[in-house]
């Protein structure tokens, strides 16, 4: 069973592929390199063909258009069980009338593998996942937790070229996906396959990835690291989808040195020119709310400000407080503000003025939606 | 009085269930006890309690090979109607084709037709084109009407079978043959094998479309039939007695299987 594809090794590479559904086109011209040995993250809201790409690469879907290659091996028509790869499925998907040892020696024994191998092999990966005790049980008798577990150890059992990843933490409770999230990641360094992982939990993706890539509407909106993407937003969509940002229309009005002047409704702020994507003199200018400051409107502060504000909405939570601030043109403003400082909060009603160090602020092309990427549905499951 | 109506209200379901069960159950235990009546000619009357049916079973002429006919032709139907009607089921559960939701409704048609009128169709067809009327001619009419019960059963568990679980085996280096036979299959195989005992029973029962089709071969329900008119011999109710008790056995059977392997 084993011949040279199933162990093909090397990047996973798109190339230009298009998915179309009839009328609808789930992924449109995708391009993409996932590195060897990287944990990579598809991020997106539902239906913005995530899941699509991930079913194109293990196979179960074949793409209208386009190429897929794991290192000089293409895969791109090529039956699932010919492929490098291995996935988790959302909701587990393990065989219920196999023991867990059956379960997770499924893919070895159709390879071909010795028994005295597979009894091996499968030791060793149920005592990576910490469940040796559960072998001969059947997955109805586990948790969802080790089921979700076993689940993964029935795929690195394999040693794939590629891990897909549907959704895996989908279905467990927040504590034990923080749990898991971890023992993944983890699982991922031990073992040095390539991760890739599909979810519309941004959280879970920055936890993990080591890349991001977020897509909306079939197409990847911004390829990055966590910290980049979340610093560095270079749409609307993901600026809103990635945490929360506030932004603000506006209009360059002059540069000076390394940095753009810009306008917001007669105040003047800046923004650097490197975190500036911007068509025209038109722009989103963005700021995140934890790297907001917010004082009485006498106070005197200096780097960016913004005045005129006041609070419409205070929400305590221990750690930080919360605020919504209307501003003179009545766009709603977001705060967090750590409680670090014994100052008590300030009240619903009282006069503000926002600033910033203006290295933290910046500006997208002014002609996008503002509310892109904010409130997009949860996952249908 | 207040007590005796709170103790009506409490126990309801339960004298409600005693009344279902023994009206369900009265003619069953009446054939069981008649087939140890000491009968003369006509079984109808208690006249005292025997072994010798059980120990005769055979004892009346025709009644065993009536009952080996209907056992063969119960057993080539169920397996030509099973075999057809789980393949009818997949390509009517996994796949989308033009025309499916006719068929589908098709596939009930049998069942919904009044057994006579289906009975003395087939007797038409059969004649016309000639055949002689016996042992394959009961076979064919058994078969077309069990198909449609087990594509029914057969189709409600490949329903419940998630396509995912046929996914992660492809995806697991296992072909389509493979993928069949380690998974689907034993997935689908408790359907199956209650959807072969419906047909066997479908098939084992039937005196309507047998009567019509049959020429001369006699089967158990027509060896009944026929001698209801003269007296039944209590053979009859040892042979009912032994299929009840065999299908009990099956069941319980069943149902041990089944938890121990939901407990191993």
């Amino acid at each position: 069973m084993s011949d040279a594809s199933t162990s093909a090794k090397g990047d996973l590479k798109l190339t230009n592929v298009t998915k179309s559904f009839g009328e609808f086109t789930a992924v449109d011209n995708l391009s993409l390199v996932i590195p060897e040995g990287s944990f990579f993250a598809l991020l997106g809201p539902s239906g913005c063909g995530k899941t699509t790409t991930l079913r194109m690469i293990a196979g179960l879907e074949t793409p209208t258009t386009g190429t897929i290659f794991v290192g000089d091996t293409e895969i791109t028509d090529m039956r699932p069980y010919k492929r490098p790869v291995n996935t988790v499925f959302q909701n587990y998907a393990l065989f219920p009338h196999l023991s867990i040892f059956e379960n997770v020696a499924f893919g070895l024994r159709r390879r071909g593998v010795k028994d005295k191998d597979v009894t091996e092999q499968v030791e060793k990966v149920l005592n990576l996942v910490e469940l040796p005790h559960l072998a001969q049980r059947k997955p109805t008798q586990l948790s969802g937790g080790q089921q979700q577990r076993i689940a993964v150890a029935r795929a690195i059992v394999n040693r794939p070229a590629l891990l897909l990843l549907d959704e895996p933490l989908g279905a467990l409770d927040l504590k034990l996906r923080r749990q898991m999230q971890i023992e993944l990641k983890w699982i991922q360094t031990e073992v040095g396959l390539t991760f890739v992982h599909v979810t519309h939990d941004q959280e879970e993706a920055m936890t993990m990835a080591d890349t991001i890539a977020v897509m909306n509407e079939g197409r990847i909106e911004q390829m990055g690291s966590p910290a980049d993407l979340y610093d560095n937003p270079k749409t609307a969509f993901v600026a809103n989808f990635l945490g929360q940002s506030n932004l603000i229309q506006g209009k360059i009005v002059d540069s000076d040195g390394d940095s753009h002047v810009v306008d917001l409704y007669g105040q003047k702020v800046s923004v650097l020119k490197r975190r500036t994507v911007a068509k025209d003199s038109s722009v989103l200018f963005g700021i995140r709310p934890e790297k907001l400051r917010i004082q009485p409107d006498s106070h005197d502060k200096p780097g960016n400000v913004l005045i005129g504000g006041k609070i419409s909405d205070v929400s305590y939570i221990g750690v930080s407080t919360q605020y919504q601030v209307e501003m003179p043109w009545g766009q709603e403003i977001m705060v967090f503000e750590q409680n670090d400082d014994g100052i008590p909060p300030l009240d619903k009603g009282d006069e503000v003025r926002l600033s910033w160090e203006p290295i933290f602020s910046f500006a997208l092309n002014g002609h996008e939606d503002a509310q892109a990427g904010v409130d997009v549905e949860p996952e249908a499951e | 009085m207040k007590s005796l109506s709170r103790w009506f209200g409490r126990n309801l379901i339960r004298i409600y269930m005693v009344l279902g069960f023994t009206y369900l159950f009265i003619p069953i235990l009446y054939t069981i006890i008649f087939s140890f009546n000491d009968y003369i000619k006509s079984n109808l009357v208690w006249r005292g309690f025997t072994w010798h049916n059980w120990q005769t079973p055979c004892g009346v002429p025709n009644i065993c090979s009536d009952l080996g006919n209907s056992l063969k032709i119960g057993l080539l139907a169920t397996f030509v109607a099973t075999i057809l009607g789980t393949m009818i089921a997949f390509a009517l559960g996994r796949y989308a084709f033009k025309g499916r939701p006719f068929v589908n409704t098709l596939i009930f048609l049998p069942m919904a037709s009044p057994e006579l009128v289906l009975g003395a169709s087939l007797l038409t067809i059969f004649i016309n084109l000639g055949f002689n009327l016996g042992f394959w001619t009961i076979v064919i009419a058994h078969v077309m009407f069990c198909i449609s019960f087990v594509v029914v059963t057969v189709k409600a568990r490949i329903a419940s079978l998630d396509p995912r679980l046929e996914q992660a085996a492809m995806d697991l280096y296992a072909n389509e043959r493979e993928t069949f036979r380690r998974i689907t299959f034993p997935l689908v195989a408790p359907g199956i094998a209650g959807a072969a005992l419906l047909a066997f029973s479908l098939s084992f029962d039937d005196f309507i479309i047998t009567n019509f089709n049959s020429g001369t071969v006699e089967t158990f329900p027509l060896f009944v039939y026929h001698n209801a008119e003269r007296g039944l011999p209590a053979q009859a109710n040892v042979i009912g007695s032994s299929m009840f008790l065999i299908a009990l056995i099956i069941v319980l059977a069943g149902q041990i299987v089944s938890r121990k392997r939901k407990i191993a």
